[in-house]
């Protein structure tokens, strides 16, 4: 039976740009949720998501030791701080956009 | 941690515009051996060409002026250096500057250095490549204002074997205003890649303030900060091997965890396994985090592999004018009717005008954060039409906001509280130039 939260509840996440290219890094709170973030928070996943802003590759890092996500998104950014018309050019609101993401707790591979 | 052999070191600054009273907490109480403002962006840095092409003895940080009269008598007092990139685009007038208000103290005897050397437009051309947008300089089609390379460690030395008391620079690196005192307090080698990276791990934690202390990161209901009001900026007491426990001061609000740590550990990190400074590529894929007790979070493992040939160049570039003006709709029907005012300046804009620059239309209130990215049923009673455009002369930018203005009569109904600004803008793209090529140099000024 499947559970689904959003993932607020069992991850907090940092988002930071260099150029136009963003940078956004998810972690568990818990150790054992981990594996969660890991199977259903995929570069895939954020590409379908935001496709619309995410004009580039999206790479995934992976950070076991810190229960951690590390996503680089390239062409993410309009252009970046210096040339976005947008109101968040540093894309300083990622981080919270993306814990609304569902995920499901009892879901494994 | 052995004090004998512990180094603390604290953040002024996180940013150029950072909050003030909470370095003067770390100078007053936290016995500090050296304190860095960090306050140079990308952002930030294009203000100071701004500013510095208007006024040729303006083009540092804004606020040097109040920080430094406030700074300079703690940090006299307490034996504390100060490391700071607040001369952004002209360190050797905010040196003059520093010295000037140094002498009205009463600090007879500072020392102060300028640290250039990092402006090298010598070194760009029209056939430079950029990395960003990926084209030879001369696609952009605008105008070169200033080129700026990250500046590593070997830039800052010189100052502290020199005795300076303040030392500022312009671009460097963030984690090298950290790593610079440390690498001379414990005379690590400067081609020990593997503590270079520890040391770099310290200051690329520290580099942002109190987005290590609790601040960027509460979130009621999930993540609580204790008194965010007064967040103190974090400290750190480091060692000879480049482990570091982060910490604050107990009286200042905000919190030390694993938590706050972890996020900062990535912030404006791309490969984890290797953060490129021009001092070393350092390697935080398997730091390791211990709880040390309360507000104290124990960092170490970070690791290095040998420096970048090459370093990063900002390039600043004309970016004409931002123009923007905002008015308000609310009640129901509010988000149509600021949809259908937006489409009318787009309209005038570009056909009434022959405006070329694209008119960017954000609905405040409903999805203008990330418009592209996401589009939310547009239910909201409470919305800011938001128009902004690049535009060529002040005329066009003038023209945008009287459009905007004009919707108060020439629109849809109600809507009000009218607001527009044109400000300059310049704009930046990286490159990458030879080490070699770059010569850091030093100037000391004494009060």
């Amino acid at each position: 039976m499947s559970q689904r939260v959003p993932l607020r509840q069992i991850a907090h996440a940092r988002s930071g740009d260099k150029g136009n290219r963003s940078n956004l890094a998810i972690f568990a709170y818990e150790p054992e949720h981990y594996e969660i973030l890991r199977q259903q928070i995929t570069a895939e996943r954020l590409k379908d998501t935001f496709g619309g802003v995410l004009r580039g590759p999206v790479k995934r890092y992976e950070l076991p030791s810190l229960h951690g996500l590390n996503f680089v998104m390239d062409q993410a950014l309009e252009g970046g701080v210096n040339e976005s018309l947008n109101l968040d050019g540093h894309g300083k609101s990622w981080s919270a956009m993306v814990l609304a993401l569902e995920v499901d707790l009892n879901f494994s591979e | 941690m052995d004090t004998q052999t512990t180094y603390r070191i604290g953040t002024g600054a996180g940013f150029s515009s950072d909050r003030l009273e909470p370095a003067l907490d770390l100078l007053r109480h936290g016995r500090l051996d050296a304190i860095v403002f960090e306050c140079v962006g990308e952002r930030t840095l294009a203000f100071g060409h701004r500013d510095r092409r208007a006024n040729p003895e303006m083009g540092y940080n804004p606020l040097l002026e109040r920080r430094m009269r406030a700074v300079l008598p703690l940090a006299r007092a307490a034996g504390t250096r100060i490391v700071t990139n607040m001369g952004v685009a002209n360190p050797r007038a905010a040196a003059r500057r520093t010295v000037e208000i140094a002498a009205e103290l009463g600090l007879n005897g500072l020392k102060v250095a300028a640290v250039t050397g990092d402006e090298v437009s010598h070194l760009i051309g029209p056939g430079t490549h950029l990395l960003e947008p990926d084209c030879p300089l001369s696609e952009t089609g605008r105008e070169m204002l200033a080129a700026n390379a990250y500046l590593g460690i070997d830039a800052i030395l010189p100052a502290i074997e020199a005795g300076a008391d303040v030392i500022i620079t312009g671009r460097v690196a963030d984690p090298s205003l950290f790593l610079a005192p440390l690498a001379h307090h414990f005379s690590w080698d400067l081609d020990d890649w593997s503590i270079l990276g520890a040391g770099t791990a310290v200051g690329h934690l520290m580099e942002c303030g109190a987005q290590i202390t609790g601040g960027y990161f509460a979130d009621p209901g999930h993540k609580e900060v204790p008194n965010l009001a007064y967040v103190g900026f974090p400290l750190a007491e480091v060692g000879a091997d480049g482990s570091a426990v982060i910490t604050k001061l107990e009286s200042s609000g905000g919190l030390v965890s694993q938590r706050t740590v972890k996020e900062q550990l990535l912030y404006e990190v791309h490969d984890p396994g290797a953060y490129l400074t021009p001092d070393v590529t350092a390697d935080f894929s398997r730091v390791g985090l211990a709880d040390d007790g309360q507000d104290r979070v124990r960092v170490g493992h970070a690791d290095g592999a040998v420096r970048p040939d090459q370093l990063k160049v900002t390039i600043a570039f004309d970016g004409g004018l931002l123009a923007e003006a905002e008015v308000s709709y609310a009640g129901p029907g509010a988000a149509e009717r600021a949809r259908v005012a937006g489409d009318i300046v787009a309209e005038r804009m570009n056909n009434l005008h022959q405006s070329n620059g694209p008119v960017r239309i954000d609905l405040i209130g409903v999805n203008a954060l990330h418009s592209s990215a996401v589009d939310y049923p547009a239910m909201a009673q409470d919305v800011r039409l938001r128009c902004a455009m690049r535009a060529s002369s002040q005329t066009e930018a003038e023209t945008l906001l009287w459009e905007v203005e004009a919707l108060l009569c020439c629109g849809p109904a109600a809507g009000g509280g009218y607001r527009g600004h044109v400000t300059p803008s310049v704009m930046t793209y990286s490159a990458l130039v030879d080490r070699a090529d770059v010569r850091p140099e030093l100037e000391i000024f004494t009060a």
